[in-house]
């Protein structure tokens, strides 16, 4: 028991993504964790790794109409169409309350065109309490016919070469899994200068409400997430980490310390949950601790010693 | 607050073919209930179902520490949750949502449910009885066996009167033309209704031509249950901009406010 407790005050979990300093490597996913007030009844947010917030516009977005949500097989399909009050309702209400309650925070920005994301970052600059900016480039590109960002190498180049130029904050593209190679999407999001990757987005679904015959949600497709989704974003981020040198926020379906433990051991230097939050509001503190526990009982001393572990011959 | 606990269920039994009463102790999550709010059950403990459940607050006993719940299996989670027994534990969050507006002084007050849309009617009559006011409960369903609140209405002190499809008791046919034929509207202070919409369309049309204040209670699917996934969004009106989350602005809303699917 003794030997424990010592062992404990040496482990470190504090960890730094592309220049994001982390307590801890648990962060809450955007879109699952709202602006971190609706949980705090629940969880001291301040003790996340990192709440990324809800997914921001340059002007506010009503959303999809409902139904936007549908249970699947071990998960979950979304299609809430980035309901936000836009950037500057962010940056005056909820940017503060975060800042107060000393809360780590990722902003997470969305845009119809290159320069709409150049734009967002631009107003985040200089304001205190963002420690990084997540990009979501699963969002059609309105001057290019609505092809997704994340779907061509080119396109992911110039939107985080626009968005690194517009801040001093580390860029974060969050990579869309409806790829056929996402080994060459972080390769471009690199050329254009990331600071590091998340990965994974939803997987593009549907599902069918055989009632009614008609597709479930109103905008047909939805975006996969939950458990269903683990084994494609570990597979994902192993063949990253083997090609890329960035860092790696790593999610996808997790909902428990043993699936973190196997983000970080195909590479991935911190981890996001969503999902799994709406089924345990305290799961990211109920990850940092079993991850403690774990290290303790095993002897490691550092999370280095885990990343990318599972590539080791 | 809310919060998150493991209640130990006390009592779990089967009212009819499809319908199971579960109490459980959770001394915090009981002292906050306040009528029309919820409870975020999860059923079993693997990921299918995934997602916790929205269930109404059926009743509350505060000296206790318990909250009951009123349940109708429908799918997987439901029928997942028949399985738990007394003394093991549910996964329960809550109370979550915005509940009945109470009112001020004692009054003169309708409910209307339908089918297991009766849950957050119960506890509502708790309530609105330990204030002194005077209620009316008119409760439809397919037969009598759905009748499932008639005694903890009773024993609340309420005027019961069931509406059955079959006829088995109280009126027979649809609760909505028990309302028109019976209920005198200038006897009426308020109404508060929970059911399938079609008939909280007609409570909707009867409050507003008699000018009652009156309240719903809306249903949608969820995923986190407290506003933060923005899935359980709704349009209150066909030609409002923007939209509510059931969860967390309702799912009670004041009748007026709603345009309810006929
Ligand atoms: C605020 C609120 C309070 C509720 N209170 C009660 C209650 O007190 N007692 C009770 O029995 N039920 C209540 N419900 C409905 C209950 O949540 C659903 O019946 C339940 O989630 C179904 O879960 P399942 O896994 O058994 O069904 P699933 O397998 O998920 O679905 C089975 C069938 O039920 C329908 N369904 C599922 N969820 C909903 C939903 N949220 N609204 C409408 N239809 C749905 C589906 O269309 C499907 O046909 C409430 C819902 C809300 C939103
Ligand atoms: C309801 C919901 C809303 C989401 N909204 C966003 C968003 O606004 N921006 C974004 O980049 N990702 C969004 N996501 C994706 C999550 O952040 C996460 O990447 C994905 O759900 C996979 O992780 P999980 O399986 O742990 O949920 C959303 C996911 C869900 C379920
Ligand atoms: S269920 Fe998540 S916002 Fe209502």
């Amino acid at each position: 028991m003794k030997k424990e407790m010592e062992i404990s005050r040496e482990i470190d979990i504090s960890t730094d993504l592309g220049g994001i300093k982390l307590n801890n490597p648990v962060c809450a996913a955007s879109g699952t964790f709202g602006y971190g007030r609706e949980y705090e009844p629940y969880v001291d947010i301040s003790k996340i790794g990192a709440v990324i917030v809800k997914g921001t516009t340059l002007e506010p977005r009503a959303g999809n109409p409902p139904p936007r949500i549908i249970e699947t097989a071990s998960g979950m399909l979304n299609a809430i169409g980035l309901e936000n009050p836009g950037i500057n309702e962010f940056l005056n209400t909820h940017l503060p309350y975060l800042r107060e309650n000393n809360v780590t925070v990722i902003a997470n920005i969305a845009g119809n065109t290159i320069e709409e994301y150049a734009a967002i970052a631009e107003m985040i600059e200089g304001n205190p309490g963002v420690a990084g900016i997540e990009l979501n480039i699963s969002c059609p590109n309105v001057k290019q016919g609505g092809l997704q960002f994340g779907t061509d190498p080119q396109m992911v180049y110039e939107v985080v070469k626009a968005v690194k130029e517009k801040t001093t904050l580390p860029v974060m593209p969050k990579l869309s899994p409806n790829v056929t190679d996402i080994v060459e999407i972080a390769r471009a999001s690199e050329a254009g200068g990331a600071d590091a990757l998340s990965m994974i987005n939803t997987l593009m679904g549907m599902a069918v409400d055989i009632n009614t015959r008609k597709p479930f949600l109103a905008n047909i497709f939805g975006g996969l997430s939950g458990p269903a989704i683990k084994p494609v974003a570990l597979r994902m981020i192993y063949q990253v980490y083997r090609e890329v040198k960035l860092p790696i926020l790593g999610g996808g379906g997790i909902v428990n310390y043993r699936d973190a433990l196997e983000f970080l051991m195909v590479g991935a230097t911190a981890i996001s949950v969503g999902t799994g939050i709406f089924i345990n509001p305290q799961l990211t503190e109920e990850i940092v601790s079993n991850l403690l526990h774990y290290m303790q009982e095993n002897n490691v001393a550092s999370l280095s010693e885990l990343v990318g572990a599972a590539h080791q011959a | 607050m809310p919060g998150m606990q493991q209640g130990l269920v006390i009592s779990h039994n089967q009212v009819n073919r499809d319908m199971f009463e579960l109490e459980f102790i959770a001394p915090e999550i009981a002292e906050e209930c306040q009528p029309g709010q919820f409870i975020h059950i999860k059923p079993g403990l693997r990921d299918q179902p995934l997602l916790r459940r929205p269930l109404s607050i059926y009743d509350v006993d505060k000296r206790l520490g318990s909250v009951t719940l009123l349940y109708k299996v429908v799918g997987t989670g439901t029928r997942l949750l028949t399985s738990v027994r007394t003394k093991e534990y549910v996964d329960v969050m809550g109370p979550l949502g915005r509940g009945f507006k109470l009112p001020d002084q004692p009054e003169r007050i309708l409910l209307v449910g339908g089918g297991v849309g009766i849950a957050p009617l119960v506890y509502l009559a708790r309530v609105l009885e330990e204030q002194g006011c005077d209620i009316t409960v008119l409760h439809g369903t397919e037969s009598r066996r759905q009748l499932v609140a008639f005694e903890k209405l009773r024993q609340i002190g309420t005027d019961f009167f069931p509406a059955t499809m079959d006829g088995t008791a109280g009126y027979k046919g649809l609760v909505t033309e028990l309302l028109l034929k019976k209920i005198e509207p200038k006897k009426l202070d308020r109404i508060y209704t929970c059911g399938p919409e079609p008939m909280m369309a007609v409570v909707a049309e009867f409050a507003a031509n008699h000018n009652i204040e009156a309240e719903v209670s809306l249903e949608e699917y969820m995923a986190c249950g407290v506003g933060a996934c923005l899935g359980c969004a709704r349009k209150l009106k066909t030609n409002d901009t923007q939209y509510v989350k059931v969860c967390k602005d309702g799912p009670v809303f004041n009748i007026k406010e709603v345009e309810l699917y006929k």
